[in-house]
């Protein structure tokens, strides 16, 4: 890549990050996908557009959500300054809602008014259900069964809201299996229905729209850092399955080379297959749900079983910028354990008064362990994706707890 | 094959095949199987048997884990099949047993995650050495097809590409005007997967398209009984039928191998005689 071309400067017009991403999908679904791609260009260039979305993501979601440093964590880590960017404080209390509100106003600007989605943990379902509510468009949410078991308060919440939600028995029963329903679905109703697809994944045009839609987050980061810090932060860390909040929190910072960017994925049980979903650092180029990326994959292409603690992780892909800033070194890209994040849900419930999601505790248990090794005078954010209501019943169920909570160790 | 095609290049025979059909006084008529379900040696013995029962050419459905254009059917046997161990080199192998044995050409039906993870030209290399005549690719639209378009060509092998009723006409041209050894005319916007009734405005699609290319053009998805196959025979060049016999392959198999290959046989023969 030539030194003078801007790592922001992709995807291309056939969607291609370096060599990844593209359009691996049915003829069926290419007009529709030409049509959003279309639409949404329109979008950019429409100030109507960005002021409704910018209202929204203001008086619907409240934000910006603030930069919180995050003292006790810092001091019991001992090293670098920790900050929190608040993305639990959003409406619906993860990141997923700034895309899901700025796919729908897309849909509804292409007359589409039934709205698919899958989702993992539950937070993109119930982020696309409040989206539809919101705009009064009906909803069908794709979840696979084992995940409708594990985050049922976010199953209950989207069905409050008047989407239904259709457990997906096949496969693994998680979020890939969800994702195929979801695409099957569109297939037969691509014509009336939007597929608001919840991560940097797919075919293009959706990973460059969810990571323009989710780069609101760094974009408020690096000018709350400039204001509240006079700085730049050294390090920047959030959690990857599909990368979503990732990328929108990288994407304002990659052209930024001082800026040391920090990927932390699912390593499960253990680092052999079937362990983990830690497709960067175990997985190989592939193509899964019409994009080129990197996937956990066997010797054939067939698409590998994982596993994670983490719902919202529990996948065996991740969007194809991603496998580009991978490629390229522009970020880094790790993995920490289930008990790895389960021990960091407790240490920032118990030293900072939140309880994150499973998947944002990735991150943080990197960041705790990375911050003890760096001097005091260096700043350290983590995306504090989302947070961890969804997840207080399983992980009593995981530490053998009694539903009430009697029993947690301080 | 006759001795004139021994030697043509598979693409060719595949062009034979139709012209025979042709000849006869027929429309072709494509069965879809799906390797390794319930197991390989079995499937050599249905391609046998849809091959006796008069198929002009068949699909050979590879098995994969994410059948994002599949309905239930196709899926399920795709999961039965993988889980019952089916590799590509095993599927390979028994298209290259059965080609040996039967008149009609075999084309696989693989996604492109499986021709990409083994690398364009060593997979088509592979497809030909297993006597495979082409390919159909229903996750690769034409933006994305270059590379396999090309080692296709320089191998002779078919690329078939799809239509659907989703396709602006000025695609629909392009695509029929790359495809190669026939054009997949898809007849429901939709995954595969037995259907009651032909979708409206079927028929002059096809008639429409028979305005813009020379290629024979073939209708699949929803398609499962001899009256369905003569009202599209009646317009189109071809007929693919998939889910329904997927599916009796699957509920016969417990009834015994030659039960269920007289089954194969018979359905497949009435079929055959709709075209």
């Amino acid at each position: 890549m030539p030194a003078a071309v801007a790592v922001s400067s992709v995807p291309d017009a056939l969607g291609r990050f370096g060599r990844f991403g593209g359009r691996y999908v049915p003829e069926t679904l290419s007009a529709a996908l030409d049509q959003l791609e279309r639409e949404y260009a329109k979008a950019q260039a429409d100030p109507a557009f960005h002021a409704e979305l910018d209202a929204l993501l203001s008086a619907f979601v409240g934000r910006p959500t603030p930069l919180l440093f995050a003292k006790r964590l810092t001091e019991y880590a001992g090293g670098a300054q920790i900050y929190f960017k608040r993305e639990d404080l959003s409406h619906t209390g993860a990141h997923k809602i700034n895309n899901t509100l700025g796919q729908g106003l897309l849909a509804i600007r292409m007359g589409k008014r039934r709205i698919i989605a899958e989702t993992g943990a539950g937070q993109h379902g119930v982020a696309t259900a409040t989206a539809c509510a919101r705009f009064g468009l009906e909803c069908v949410v794709y979840m696979g069964a084992e995940d409708v078991r594990r985050q049922a308060p976010n199953v209950r919440n989207m069905r409050f809201m008047g989407a239904e939600v259709r457990p997906v028995e096949s496969g693994s029963r998680t979020l890939r299996d969800a994702i195929n329903e979801a695409m099957r679905d569109w297939m037969g109703s691509v014509e009336t229905t939007h597929y608001i697809i919840g991560s940097v994944v797919g075919p293009h045009p959706f990973p460059r729209i969810v990571r323009d839609f989710q780069s609101v987050i760094g974009r408020e980061t690096v000018e709350q850092c400039r204001r509240q810090l006079g700085r730049l932060p050294d390090t920047v860390v959030a959690c990857v399955g599909g990368g979503s909040n990732a990328a929108g929190m990288f994407y304002p910072f990659v052209d930024h080379p001082e800026v040391r960017l920090v990927g932390v994925e699912a390593g499960g049980r253990s680092g052999k297959p079937g362990d983990h979903a830690a497709s960067l650092s175990y997985g190989s180029p592939g193509i899964l749900h019409g994009s080129l990326s990197y996937v956990l994959q066997d010797h054939d292409g067939q698409t590998a079983d994982v596993h994670s603690v983490s719902a919202g992780l529990d996948y065996p892909g991740v969007g194809p910028e991603h496998a580009y800033w991978h490629d390229t070194g522009r970020v880094e890209y790790t993995s920490v354990t289930d008990g790895e994040a389960l021990d960091a849900f407790d240490l920032v419930a118990q030293r900072e008064g939140v309880l994150p999601a499973l998947e944002t505790s990735h991150a943080l248990a990197w960041a705790a362990n990375e911050a003890a090794k760096r001097p005091p005078s260096e700043i350290l954010v983590v995306c504090l994706s989302g947070r961890g209501d969804k997840d207080a019943a399983e992980i009593a169920r995981l530490r053998g707890l009694a539903a009430d909570g009697s029993g947690v160790a301080r | 094959m006759t001795a004139l095609t021994q030697n043509a290049t598979p693409i060719a025979k595949l062009e034979a095949a139709f012209a025979a059909a042709r000849t006869a006084g027929r429309k072709a008529l494509a069965p879809f199987v799906t390797a390794g379900d319930p197991d390989l040696a079995t499937t050599v013995a249905v391609l046998e048997a849809v091959d006796r029962a008069g198929a002009t050419l068949c699909e050979l459905g590879v098995p994969y884990s994410d059948p994002i254009a599949d309905g239930p059917v196709i899926q399920a046997s795709y999961t039965r099949a993988l889980g019952a161990g089916i590799t590509l080199d095993g599927v390979l192998s028994i298209a290259k047993q059965a080609s040996a044995k039967v008149t009609m050409p075999i084309l696989a039906m693989v996604s492109y995650s499986i021709i990409f993870r083994r690398g364009i030209d060593r997979f088509v290399a592979d497809a030909k050495a297993a006597g495979l005549a082409g390919f159909v690719v229903p996750d690769l639209p034409l933006e994305e097809s270059d590379e396999l378009d090309a080692a296709c060509r320089a191998a002779g092998l078919a690329l078939v590409r799809l239509v659907t009723p989703t396709t602006p006409p000025e695609r629909a041209e392009a695509i029929a005007r790359k495809s190669t050894g026939f054009l997949y005319c898809v007849s429901v916007a939709g995954v595969t997967g037995a259907r009651t009734d032909l979708p409206p405005g079927l028929l002059d699609r096809i008639a429409w398209l028979r305005t813009k290319t020379d290629v024979p053009i073939v209708v699949g998805f929803g398609i499962s009984s001899p009256e369905q196959v003569r009202a599209v025979a009646a317009v189109a060049d071809g007929v693919i039928v998939g889910s329904a016999l997927v599916r009796l392959v699957a509920e016969s198999a417990p009834e015994g191998q030659p039960a269920m290959l007289a089954k194969v046989e018979r359905f497949v023969t009435d079929l055959a005689a709709a075209t």
